[in-house]
């Protein structure tokens, strides 16, 4: 279910490091807490982003859900298909719907994030709280 | 609508079907009440172009009998019950004395001296005792609600959806109309009423049969691929069909003149609780009125987010949302009253940031007939 490259956060973010690139996106625990993804609001290219920091919203029909970057690093593209077909966040979450792609301020700074495997432990855990 | 975590939550009869079926479930006014089954986009679709089925049974009951039921009932309710035949239903308020709302809900009238009265779960124990606490007549208030299970079906397949498991000629059940009949051969209350903006029936009936019933209708429905609809599309409904839900557009603050429902207030009928209040508001005038907007872009004002007319902070939305059907993002809004009607320009206050948004006619949604 959790790609086993990608690390996460608590937040339930992703992200996938490539060099000094990262991609970020929501993870399919999130589209599933959240439903009908209806309208995401993303960063301009170029903004300087501090890990933790918001970097946009995704809204669905019932609750806007801040989104928040796992790792530092400049913006240098957001996903134009999600403008259309934000509804692809539900169907795809950790492939064609991701949702910025930043330059990595520090490419060892993904590492530090928990594993596929910490990340599908720590939803199991969220899961039973329901 | 919320109560906290920590309180022991109410189930209707359907609550394990509700986890069979895998809904999402969430606290709503203190039941355990599924959001969503498939989706909420995809069971406002099923209301507005086949049907849908919902589950209702956490709405409360009262029931009002006796000599002087009536008297009962037009003292606490702004709409003027005398005007109701038997086997007629209408929209009312549940009167403070300041004329302000208790609770928003439906009275149905049985017999000359036996009245229903369907109001919202959250508030149904507040409202019991409100309507004891001014029973100076010769009347016996119930609160009935464990006695019923309410279910809904909804959509412009609903009647044939629902003709198919009664005897009872539903054609000749007119619009806030009911009568009892069997279902599925169980004993019900069915009313053509509905809080969706399209045709449809409730049914009430006893508890035990809920499963049953349940299922027999969504046997029924198969062909007409109804679903299963969850509060999430309940309220997007609602709001595309420009209704009041009570804690958002109506509360213990709002009068129904303020919230456009001047047309359920006969101040003619008699004295009843806040009808002095509210006729001195009718003669002087409203401060603020409630209004229908839709956004001009994207984005989505939402519940509580501020009104900008000229830059300036001129009221809250009420309940805002994307309008699934129309492919808007509409809500609902207390302006000033002096605010110009539709087509002026109004701005929503969005994160900080003023989205351009203008005021619209209420319903935003009218089914076509």
């Amino acid at each position: 279910m959790y790609p086993k490259d990608y690390r996460y956060t608590k937040e339930h973010e992703w992200i996938k490091a490539d060099g000094a690139t990262g991609t970020i996106g929501i993870t399919d625990y999130a589209q599933h807490e959240l439903g009908d993804v209806v309208f995401v609001e993303l960063p301009k290219v170029g903004t300087q982003l501090k890990a933790g920091q918001s970097l946009g919203t995704v809204e669905s029909v019932k609750a806007v859900s801040e989104i928040f970057t796992p790792v530092s690093g400049e913006v240098t593209e957001t996903n134009p298909a999600l403008v259309d077909a934000p509804e692809k966040i539900n169907s795809d979450p950790h492939g064609s719907a991701w949702l910025i792609k930043i330059r990595l301020a520090d490419p060892k700074e993904p590492a530090s994030l928990m594993d596929a495997a910490a990340y599908e432990a720590y939803v199991t855990e969220k899961a039973k709280e329901h | 609508m919320t109560t906290p975590a920590t309180a022991e939550l109410r189930k209707t009869a359907l609550n394990s079907l509700h986890h069979r079926l895998g809904a999402k479930m969430v606290n709503f006014g203190g039941w355990e009440m599924p959001l969503e089954y498939s989706g909420i986009l995809s069971e406002h679709e099923a209301v507005r172009t086949r049907a849908g089925l919902f589950d209702v049974s956490h709405m409360g009951e009262i029931e009002i009998r006796g000599k002087q039921a009536l008297d009962l009932v037009q003292h606490v309710s702004c709409n003027d019950a005398a005007k109701l035949i038997i086997g007629q239903a209408h929209y009312s308020g549940l009167m403070t004395e300041r004329g302000t709302f208790v609770d928003d809900l439906l009275v149905h009238k049985i017999s000359d001296t036996h009245y229903l009265l369907c109001v919202n779960a959250g508030n149904q124990d507040h409202d019991f005792e409100h309507v004891k606490a001014n029973n100076k007549f010769d009347a016996k208030v119930e609160n009935a609600g464990p006695r019923y299970s309410q279910l809904a079906i909804q959509g412009p397949r609903a009647k044939d959806i629902l003709q198919r498991l009664t005897p009872v000629s539903l054609d000749s059940i007119r619009y806030y109309h009911f009568a009892f009949g069997e279902v599925s051969g169980v004993h019900c209350l069915i009313a053509r009423t509905g809080y969706t903006g399209e045709d449809g029936f409730e049914i009430y009936f006893a508890p035990e049969h809920s499963e049953k019933l349940w299922s027999d209708l969504m046997e029924s429905g198969k062909s007409a691929a109804l679903l299963p609809c969850g509060l999430g599309a309940r309220n997007t409904l609602r709001l595309e069909a420009g209704m009041c839900l009570y804690g958002h557009e109506i509360d213990e603050a709002t009068t129904p003149l303020e919230a456009g429902l001047g047309w359920i207030c006969k101040l003619d009928k008699g004295p009843f609780l806040g009808s002095n209040l509210l006729g001195e508001q009718k003669r002087c005038g409203i401060d603020r009125r409630l209004v229908g907007f839709e956004m001009l872009d994207k984005r989505i004002g939402r519940d509580g987010y501020p009104v900008l007319i000229d830059g300036r902070d001129a009221g809250r939305v009420t309940s805002g949302g994307p309008a699934p059907f129309l492919k808007k993002n509409i809500g609902m809004a207390y302006v000033p009253s002096t605010t110009g009607s539709a087509g002026t320009s109004v701005e929503i206050s969005i994160r900080g940031q003023a989205v351009p948004a203008r005021i619209v006619a209420l319903p935003f949604y009218k089914r076509p007939h």
